[in-house]
């Protein structure tokens, strides 16, 4: 196990621990299914994946904007949200969606955060001090083995 | 960011909770972009959707004590009066949650259009107006089209808006980020409102960049509802609030003055390839249908005349629904539409959206026609399976119960 910290930038405050979800898409949280958290958009990289207690890192949002906050409010009330959000680019509907529904989100992180990271490491967003801290499970050599 | 005393004083809950609470979203998307300040708007548009994750934030406005010092327009929530009649009870959950939406935007002080194309009618904003607009099919088109300036808003921040009066100043609020940075050339032939539709479908899937977008190689101005449609998918498959039309929108007489000085960052053809690629991904199955579903954004007065023509003297082989503003709906009533669709078995609803959860269950899980991918594309959550045609094809399908390839 080894662990490294990378800055970011807090938009919306609190604190979420949970696996990486590394998206290259952005997602718009109502095409998520609120019983699983399933990515269900055909074609979206993560179609079929589940984003529930997840840490989100995509490049941003899109979708409506009603859409947006209520598919992220239904994943909220079956437990099926992500514990935090990690984008690179801000977008206004999921700022203020993210916000209001009080899910921690950051942005402006350490570039070497997105070299490092990699899908289903451990990770702990801290957006009230601006930190991201990974644990990795494996070392460098057993991952390359896996 | 730098806020004025009153603004600092409604932060900090001395003009009540509600208040506070719209301040802090506001503030908190403020600083994401680095705004430096607030400015007063002169309008907003916002949601009441009914659906649950906006009643819930309005709900909890109301309950912080606030209220609105710019009253918004709404979008549609359901006229569950008449759907109730024609198509039979909507779920308890349904029906209780339209009830309980409309009930809490009249008392936050929103005026209830029930229409998600404000732009067009009862809340048209001038060149250069500040507004904050929700509904993303809306935000493009008083941007790009009429050339007032909004960022693009959540239901969440419109309201907050509202409640507010004033906006984070940031994005395309300021002069330098109206320019473009994307030259789109547009090889493709646009004729008619279904081919705007495909073009602001196709845009994103080739640049999912959020700069803004100059599309050139288009001659032929898009009629009003062109511009709805086409704004209504771009921010369907991206995120686009604002674009440029060289010699066609207001802030693009040349397309020099579109890029402003700024140098051309991408660019991106469109091709006839392109457009026939999203005709294809939304072309659903040939086969029998059970249901048309018109009107996302909803149907203007002249389509709802269209419509009329199509289907004068025959029959509707499925349920025909025609979702338009209720200005619309008294105006087909006035020119004798309405009595035409609903003889040939239609129904013309006012107020009405096609995604309120627990009030279009009976259509769930089947076959359906519609003539906007923005309205497959959302509908896909409820297992509900559309084949989207230019509306006089899906008319032509609801007549015949199918659809063909």
């Amino acid at each position: 196990m080894s662990e490294h910290e990378y800055a970011c930038r807090p938009i919306s405050e609190g604190i979420g621990e949970g696996e990486a979800l590394l998206s290259t898409d952005a997602l718009c949280f109502a095409l998520c299914e609120p019983d699983t958290g399933c990515v269900i958009e055909s074609g979206h990289c993560l179609d079929g994946r589940s984003v529930a207690g997840k840490v989100l890192v995509m490049p941003t949002g899109k979708g409506s904007s009603v859409v947006q906050a209520d598919g992220l409010y239904r994943l909220i009330m079956k437990k099926t949200a992500p514990a935090a959000v990690v984008i690179q680019t801000p977008e206004p509907v999921l700022v203020s969606t993210i916000i209001a529904m009080e899910v921690p989100l950051v942005d402006e992180v350490d570039p070497a955060f997105y070299d490092d990271i990699e899908d289903g490491d451990r990770i702990a967003v801290d957006a009230v001090a601006g930190k991201i801290v990974v644990h990795r499970r494996n070392g460098p050599g057993e991952r390359e083995a896996r | 960011m730098e806020l004025t005393s009153l603004e600092l004083d409604m932060l900090a809950g001395k003009h009540g909770e509600g208040v506070a609470l719209a301040m802090k979203v506001q503030v908190g998307t403020g600083k994401a972009f680095y705004a430096k300040r607030m400015v007063p708007i002169t309008r907003t548009h916002v949601a009441a959707s009914a659906q649950e994750g906006d009643l819930y934030f309005v709900t909890k406005l109301l309950d912080l004590g606030a209220r609105c010092v710019v009253s918004p327009t709404t979008n549609p929530s359901m006229d569950t009066g008449y759907v109730e009649e024609h198509l039979g009870p909507l779920t308890d959950e349904g029906r209780d949650r339209v009830q309980a939406s409309n009930d809490a935007y009249r008392r936050i002080g929103a005026t209830l259009t029930l229409s998600c194309t404000p732009e067009l009618e009862k809340n048209v904003p001038a060149f250069g107006e500040v507004v904050a607009f929700s509904e993303s099919s809306a935000t493009p088109y008083v941007n790009s089209v009429l050339g007032a300036r909004s960022n693009r808003e959540s239901s969440i921040s419109a309201l907050c808006a509202a409640v507010t009066g004033r906006v984070p100043e940031y994005g395309l609020l300021l002069d330098e980020n109206r320019k473009g940075e994307v030259l789109v050339e547009v090889e493709a032939k646009i004729e008619d409102d279904f081919d705007w539709s495909l073009l602001g479908y196709a845009y994103p899937q080739k640049y999912k960049g959020a700069e803004v977008p100059v599309f050139t190689g288009i001659e032929k101005r898009a009629t009003p509802e062109g511009f709805v449609q086409f704004g209504a998918e771009l921010a369907t498959s991206g995120a686009v609030a604002m674009y440029h039309i060289a010699g066609i929108t207001p802030e693009a007489p040349t397309v020099e003055a579109a890029f402003g000085g700024n140098a051309v960052k991408h660019r991106v053809t469109i091709t006839d390839a392109d457009l026939d690629r999203v005709r294809e991904q939304f072309s659903g199955e040939s086969g029998p249908i059970e249901y048309a579903m018109l009107g996302c954004p909803h149907l203007t007065i002249r389509q709802v005349g269209e419509v009329a023509a199509l289907v004068d003297g025959k029959q509707l082989a499925v349920d025909t629904w025609i979702l338009v503003s209720s200005l619309t709906l008294e105006l087909a009533e006035r020119m004798g539409f309405l009595g035409v669709i609903q003889r040939a078995g239609g129904h013309v609803v006012a107020d009405t959206c096609m995604d309120i959860p627990g009030c279009w269950d009976a259509y769930y899980g089947r076959p359906g026609v519609t003539e906007s991918q923005k309205c497959a594309f959302y509908c896909q959550v409820y297992g509900q399976r559309y084949a989207v045609r230019p509306l006089a094809q899906a008319v032509q399908a609801a007549l015949a119960g199918e659809v063909v390839k």
